[in-house]
């Protein structure tokens, strides 16, 4: 039932959209409209506004201001479920699966077929029809599988797999590839362009410019509450984009420090594997002031070796040295103590303390040392709260104000600021821009070139290439928990191609 | 702001209820009878603060009247006998502390649920203070230690200064220490709190411990009020000491509360005990009429604070 693109009524408009929380406008007559088959992207820095919008699109809350029409109508719907019924699906960046039920349970959670006799769940077409959705994005992942035993990566795809259960007439997609490998992120945008083909509309947020650049048809950027500007395919290209999100030129970054291998590693890992085999082997070594990248596919090993080292994950054989001693790290406290500073990749589950005040989460490290008798100093902490708003633009109401609060970016800013409160010798980074906006990007990674800058081991682990052409000087690629290289920018030209062979097994002379 | 406007989310039904008993009954709002909520409120506001302490860390502690029962018949126990007398106040502690320190121990190390180990330990230190009791009451009438239940400081019962600095020291203890910041983090988000270098096992023995050595101050409250105690005392305390808490807006999730709601809580039991006493309203009612309190003040405390979490 494919419709054309050229279609005059929108599939879905919203019109002067206006929020106000008490007395804060975070939207200000917002228009945004999304035709039948077409992928419009929706960008903006975090606190920009587009989860608000999203929300109201989604029925999470009301406007203050404005209507939605879909197919040229006022949508009647009211909450989450009657929206979704009438047909607009938001998937979203935070997983809410229940992760004690199985993928198929999960997939169709509330929409579970019946017997057509007795009307009790129907578990063989419950399971037949998860797996035909789950085949259209990964058919890795078993429809029996528990959700909790899945990496996040696997958890993304099963909640767009859930999304994919009905006729749908618009899907929201916000940040949708974040925790996805290439690989997947590839099957999505096949199934992206698919249900465009279908005449579906699309809402694609991310703050991944390379893909934006390839799906999307049309990109709305908004700023500060308010529509920064629309531009469509043909002339939309990154300077553009990005200048309309952040309203100001972006400064470049002074070049990353290279290998000096006659000078003592400040970190160096020798054999290293982790208990249950997914780190197996590896050597790796990091000078002082150096930033080390560290590449790969979902489950080669990355965040597993950046948690072994740190003491999170139990050792299996092999040593970490720390400026030429060795260390035995047996839980992160130690670890810490020693000066090895680890920032997770799941900011929420693993970072945060969401509950507590954003200048509690900065200084929680800080607190136990720079106590006398075990009072807290809370002068001393304030101050260097205050001090790390200031150096990394963190936008806050205050430090007392709850980290929940907080944008993406803003908290993923709180975590850097508590990892460095202790003058680390060596600094752990797993995804430290994931889902995070292009403005903050672009503070962490001046943050990280400043912090290795003043001799600080750096070593990143990222899924986007672009990240880590920025800021390292060698990267590690690692293959199924072994080191398959390490690619020095000194020597010879890296590219996507030489980092996707290693990354996937093959030689890079194998390549032409 | 936070968390003052949370931690007095439960004053305005304090408030309520004192007005309502306020006009019912004449009574009620007299100096006398202020004194009289305030020291039945004493050792019930005891327990809660060493259980605001646990319910933090998204644990519970079931053995609080056990503990109190226990240690009310250590006290007295001891101070029949001429050489312990003296030591009787400080064992009875120390045994309460060392309980609690073994339960956090098998909580923390164990991964044990608290729920159960807690089950486990409310009914062997029952049984414990029975037979440390020989199944009798043991009684005193010399009790060294009977001022703390009987004598006054100023117009104050020493049982109501007590429960007063105990709120102060733990208050102080959760916004001012660097074990009270722990006890939020741990209970707030504990994966984190591990990758952050925190102590999480350490934490969890200190909180199950301070709730021992406060269930044990608790006994030597009643022993010393009673002259006596025997193996029944403090049966239900701990359920009382949970309901204070949990109206004063402490969540079961762990992280989010504070002892300011726990004594609001723990006061508006007290007054409504008190109230529908004055009133003569039946103990069958009472308990019928403060069970439909907690839920109705704890659901209109969730309603009203939804916006805000």
């Amino acid at each position: 039932m494919s419709r054309g693109v050229e279609d005059a009524v929108p599939v879905l408009e919203m019109r002067g959209i206006t929020k106000r929380f008490g007395g804060v406008t975070v939207l200000r007559g917002v228009d945004f409209a999304v035709r039948a088959g077409e992928v419009h992207a929706l960008m903006g820095e975090n606190g920009a506004g587009k989860s608000t919008l999203m929300k109201i699109l989604g029925g999470v809350f009301p406007a203050s201001e404005g209507n939605v029409l879909l197919a040229g109508r006022p949508l009647a719907a009211r909450g989450p479920t009657e929206v979704l019924r009438a047909g607009i699906a938001l998937i979203h960046q935070e997983i809410s699966l229940v992760p004690t039920l199985t993928v198929a349970e999960n997939v169709l959670l509330g929409a579970e077929p019946r017997h057509r006799l007795f009307r009790w769940v129907d578990r063989a077409r419950m399971r037949e029809e998860a797996t035909r959705l789950l085949a259209s994005l990964d058919n890795r992942i078993s429809p029996d599988a528990l959700v909790s035993e899945l990496s996040i990566a696997e958890q993304q795809v099963v909640e767009i797999a859930r999304a994919l259960r009905h006729e749908n007439r618009v899907i929201v997609m916000d940040e949708p590839t974040a925790a996805l490998s290439e690989r997947e992120a590839e099957r999505l945008f096949g199934l992206i362009i698919r249900l465009r083909e279908q005449g579906v509309g699309i809402v694609y947020i991310s703050h991944r410019m390379t893909e934006v650049e390839r799906l999307a048809d049309r990109v709305t950027v908004l700023r500060d509450g308010e529509r920064a500007g629309e531009l469509t395919r043909g002339n939309f290209d990154r300077a553009r984009i990005v200048a309309l999100m952040v309203g100001r030129a972006i400064p470049e970054l002074s070049p990353a420090r290279g290998f000096d291998s006659s000078q003592t590693s400040r970190l160096e890992v020798r054999g290293l594997s982790d208990a249950l085999g997914r780190v197996r082997g590896v050597d790796l070594r990091v000078g002082p002031g150096e930033i080390v990248g560290l590449a790969g596919l979902m489950g080669a090993g990355r965040s597993e070796l950046l948690r072994v080292i740190a003491g999170v994950d139990r050792r299996a054989a092999g040593r970490v040295l720390i400026d030429g001693e060795e260390m035995h790290f047996t839980d992160p406290r130690r670890a810490l103590a020693s000066g090895v500073a680890y920032l997770p990749e799941d900011r929420k589950s693993l970072g945060l303390f969401l509950q507590m005040a954003a200048g509690e989460n900065m200084t929680m490290t800080l607190a136990s040392p720079s106590a006398r008798a075990g009072v807290l100093r809370l002068d001393a902490l304030r101050e260097y709260g205050e001090r790390a708003v200031a150096a990394f633009g963190i936008r806050l109401a205050g430090l007392e104000q709850s980290a929940r609060l907080l944008s993406g970016g803003n908290q993923q800013k709180l975590l850097f600021a508590r990892a460095l409160a202790l003058n680390p010798r060596v600094l752990l980074l797993d995804e430290p821009t994931r889902g995070v906006d292009v403005g903050a990007k672009q503070e962490i990674y001046r943050k990280i070139v400043e912090t290795a800058a003043t001799g600080v081991a750096v070593v990143v682990v990222s899924s986007e290439l672009p990240e880590l052409l920025l800021l390292c000087a060698r990267i590690a690629v690692l293959h199924e928990g072994r080191l398959a290289g390490v690619l020095d920018r000194a020597n010879d030209a890296v590219t996507q191609e030489k980092l996707m062979a290693l990354a996937t097994g093959q030689a890079p002379d194998a390549l032409s | 702001m936070r968390r003052w406007l949370q931690a007095a989310g439960i004053l305005p039904v304090l408030l309520g209820v004192i007005v309502l008993f306020a006009l019912l009954t004449p009574k009620f709002l007299t100096a006398d009878n202020a004194v009289n909520v305030a020291r039945q409120a004493s050792i019930n506001l005891v327990l809660a603060a060493g259980m605001t302490l646990v319910i933090l860390t998204r644990g519970i502690d079931l053995a609080a009247g056990s503990v109190l029962g226990m240690c009310a018949v250590i006290s007295v126990l001891l101070s029949l006998s001429a050489t312990w007398a003296p030591l009787a106040i400080p064992v009875a502690l120390l045994a309460g502390a060392a309980v609690g320190a073994g339960t956090g121990a098998v909580v923390a190390y164990g991964g044990l649920p608290p729920f159960i180990v807690t089950l486990g330990t409310y009914t062997a230190l029952r049984g414990a203070a029975y037979l440390l009791a020989d199944g009798r009451t043991v009684i005193n009438n010399d009790l060294g230690f009977a001022w703390i239940g009987n004598d006054y400081l100023g117009p104050l019962p020493w049982l109501v200064v007590i429960a007063l600095a105990v709120v102060v020291l733990v208050g102080f203890l959760l916004r001012r220490t660097v074990l009270g910041l722990h006890i939020y983090a741990v209970g707030g988000n504990p994966e984190a709190a591990r990758l952050t270098g925190i102590n999480v096992g350490l934490t969890l023995v200190a909180v199950y411990a301070i709730s021992g050595l406060l269930s044990a101050l608790g006994g030597i409250m009643s022993a010393g009020r009673l002259y006596s105690a025997n193996g029944q005392l403090g049966t239900g305390y701990e359920l009382d000491a949970i309901a204070a808490v949990i109206l004063g807006g402490t969540s079961f999730a762990g992280g989010i509360g504070g002892i300011l709601g726990t004594l609001y809580g723990a006061l508006i039991i007290a007054v409504l005990n008190n109230g529908l006493t004055l009133m003569n309203v039946s103990y069958f009612w009472q308990l019928v009429v403060k069970g439909l309190v907690i839920v109705i003040a704890v659901a209109s405390d969730r309603l009203r604070t939804r916006h805000l979490t």
